[in-house]
């Protein structure tokens, strides 16, 4: 039995704004993830993966705020811990996150051996610079990247590199869990299958236990993860085993996310792209039934008012709908005959 | 009437160097294009492969440096602005960034009514340009009665870009220029927009150029695929013939790049 790294027990957290407004963009999130997982979130823009990351670690900076939950960390329960004691304890060493526009979170005054010195100096206060260097050099050679990086700024590389050499530094401190947000949706199809090669290395070397993949691009989490988590305005909808969430999905919301999906191969130009009409409820007064209800082609009167749960579906998949599973089944082999 | 022997817009040996000297950067080298009326075509290339370039020439934002360009068989000539307007009458255009394409100052109504009066609407009565613009919205489902008196950043990326194709709706260009329309914007919305364009087209019977990086969509929208690689066109042919059997190293290379769902993703070859 593999041991849990990440376990998240519905877990709440809200945004204030400036104008004293509750947004309620994460809304009891339970997630697990076990020892040589890993984990896909997916979702529309706007429905709450990124702050998903960020509460994961207990970056709790305004406006975003902490409400209710646990969260444990290889062991670690970190829930209520103030974000500066976690910055020191736990980041880098458990947990560690690759930002969204990682390509701007180098400092363009500093060599990358310079930042690299900073982030190891910050967690180790004995280590030498001439360890430092070794250590990075060797770390730089595993992961394909050339030594002579370190003694770059940032403007002398591409962004391909630019966003390798930030995965690498999130790593050097070996932790446990890594968060990727997004690490690839600025660079083109070259670089981003370089940056997967390179996450994928580090699972299968064993230098991180387990990742946290978020992105939209679906046909990529695909490949990367082992299993899918689909969000919607700030809930899980449906979790399970990619394979089966991608080619089989059971909520309504994640059959249409699957059906926008485009790839170039045989067959797939016929195939008619469903849209999900509508957009998102607004988080502030967050709907009081389904929060989907609104988008929903199965929608009935009950969701309106019905607060749904999680909804246990066998091989550990879940899903958040009112109507049973062989019920929705039914009504997409109905529309699929209907085409 | 054009016919279809004779292309709507072509270029021949366009060329556009930008620098001198060592700084010297040939960004499209020697391109020659056909696009005939109803197509849809595909530009599709990597990052600084010039497809944005020989986007902008075609629209004349930019002038080549050497070659011609051919609108409905004739020598395009844009030298004065009131040629230039002229000219985008017929051709328009749909960026990558949905929130730097509008003026912030200006609310969505301005938008919008000065679309109906580059089409000659500006005498037409105020309750008619009213039913034109709800129209233009309705199509593209968004609700006219909620933007009135809003300012385009009160919208999302998807309705900005939503808000882009009711431009188009009201101005019926014969020719649109789409470089990377959804590549800023996620899946979900991605797909309703593609829906919305294709529906226009069929609507207006528009001619589509779809720049991207992105093949699958290629793939996906286009009659016509062109591969782009350092400024110059390695391969084209109809869409089935480049995506599904290519011959040149550098679209097997590019498709080999891209996250498969059917087929199993090669990560061994970087």
């Amino acid at each position: 039995m593999a041991n849990t790294m990440l376990e998240v027990k519905e877990l709440s957290t809200k945004y204030i704004t400036r104008f004293r407004e509750d947004v309620y963009a994460v809304d009891r999130v339970s997630l697990a993830v076990k020892e040589g997982r890993s984990l896909g979130i997916a979702g529309e823009s706007g429905c709450g993966k990124s702050t998903l990351a960020l509460s994961l670690m207990g970056y709790y900076f305004p406006p975003l705020h902490y409400t209710s939950g646990e969260i444990i960390i290889n062991g670690k329960n970190i829930s209520g811990m103030k974000p500066d004691d976690v910055r020191k304890s736990i980041l880098g060493r458990e947990i560690a996150y690759i930002p969204q526009a990682a390509m701007n979170a180098l400092n363009p005054t500093r060599k990358i051996i310079h930042f690299i010195e900073d982030v190891i100096m910050e967690h180790e206060v004995y280590a030498t610079k001439k360890d430092i260097y070794e250590r990075a050099k060797k770390l730089f050679e595993t992961l394909g990247l050339p030594a002579e990086v370190l003694q770059k700024y940032p403007v002398e590389l591409s962004g391909g590199m630019k966003q390798r050499t930030v995965i690498a530094i999130s790593v050097l401190l070996l932790p446990k869990v890594l968060i990727a947000d997004e690490p690839s949706s600025a660079l083109d199809v070259t670089s981003q299958k370089m940056v997967i090669k390179m996450l994928r290395h580090l699972m299968e070397a064993g230098m991180i236990s387990s990742m946290i993949f978020i992105t939209h691009e679906l046909p990529l989490l695909y490949n990367v993860v082992d299993d899918i988590m689909v969000m919607y305005a700030g809930q899980i909808v449906e979790t399970g085993a990619s394979r089966e969430m991608v080619f089989d999905p059971i909520h309504p919301y994640s059959k249409g996310l699957m059906g926008s999906i485009i790839v170039p191969e045989q067959g797939l130009r016929d195939v008619k792209l469903t849209a999900i009409p509508g957009v998102p409820p607004n988080l502030k007064k967050p709907p009081a039934g389904c929060r989907f209800a609104e988008r929903c082609r199965f929608v009935r009167p009950e969701c309106l008012v019905t607060n749904v749960s999680l909804r246990q579906a066998g091989d550990g998949r879940a899903y958040r709908c009112i109507l049973p599973e062989a019920e929705l089944r039914e009504a997409y082999a109905r529309e699929e005959h209907k085409k | 009437m054009t016919t279809l022997t004779q292309p709507l817009l072509s270029a021949r040996g366009v060329t556009k160097v930008f620098g001198f000297g060592r700084q010297k950067n040939t960004a499209v080298d020697n391109v020659d294009l056909d696009l005939y009326e109803g197509e849809v075509i595909s530009i599709v290339g990597e990052s600084g492969s010039g497809k944005t370039t020989i986007s902008k020439i075609l629209l004349g934002l930019l002038t080549e440096t050497s070659g011609e360009i051919y609108f409905q068989g004739a020598k395009r000539d844009i030298r004065s602005h009131a040629k230039k307007q002229e000219y985008w009458k017929n051709i328009q255009a749909i960026f990558q960034d949905p929130f730097s394409s509008y003026n912030i100052f200006n609310k969505i109504d301005s938008v919008l009514l000065d679309c109906i009066n580059m089409r000659g609407g500006r005498s037409l009565p105020r309750e008619k340009k009213v039913e034109m613009m709800s129209e233009a919205c309705s199509f593209v489902n968004l609700k006219f009665e909620e933007l009135t008196n809003k300012y385009p950043f009160e919208l999302s990326g998807g309705q900005m870009q939503r808000l882009m194709i009711a431009r188009i709706f009201l101005l019926k260009p014969k020719i649109l220029l789409a470089d990377e329309p959804t590549s800023m914007i996620d899946a979900c919305s991605r797909a309703t927009i593609l829906d919305e364009l294709m529906h226009l087209r069929r609507e207006i019977g528009m001619t589509i150029i779809f720049i991207t990086h992105d093949i699958g969509l290629a793939y996906y929208v286009s009659d016509k695929v062109y591969i782009m690689e350092k400024g110059k066109f390695v391969e084209s042919g109809s869409a089935d013939s480049v995506i599904l059997h290519p011959k040149e190293p550098y679209t097997r290379r590019l498709l080999n790049d891209v996250p498969k769902i059917y087929e199993e993703w090669d990560l061994t070859t970087v």
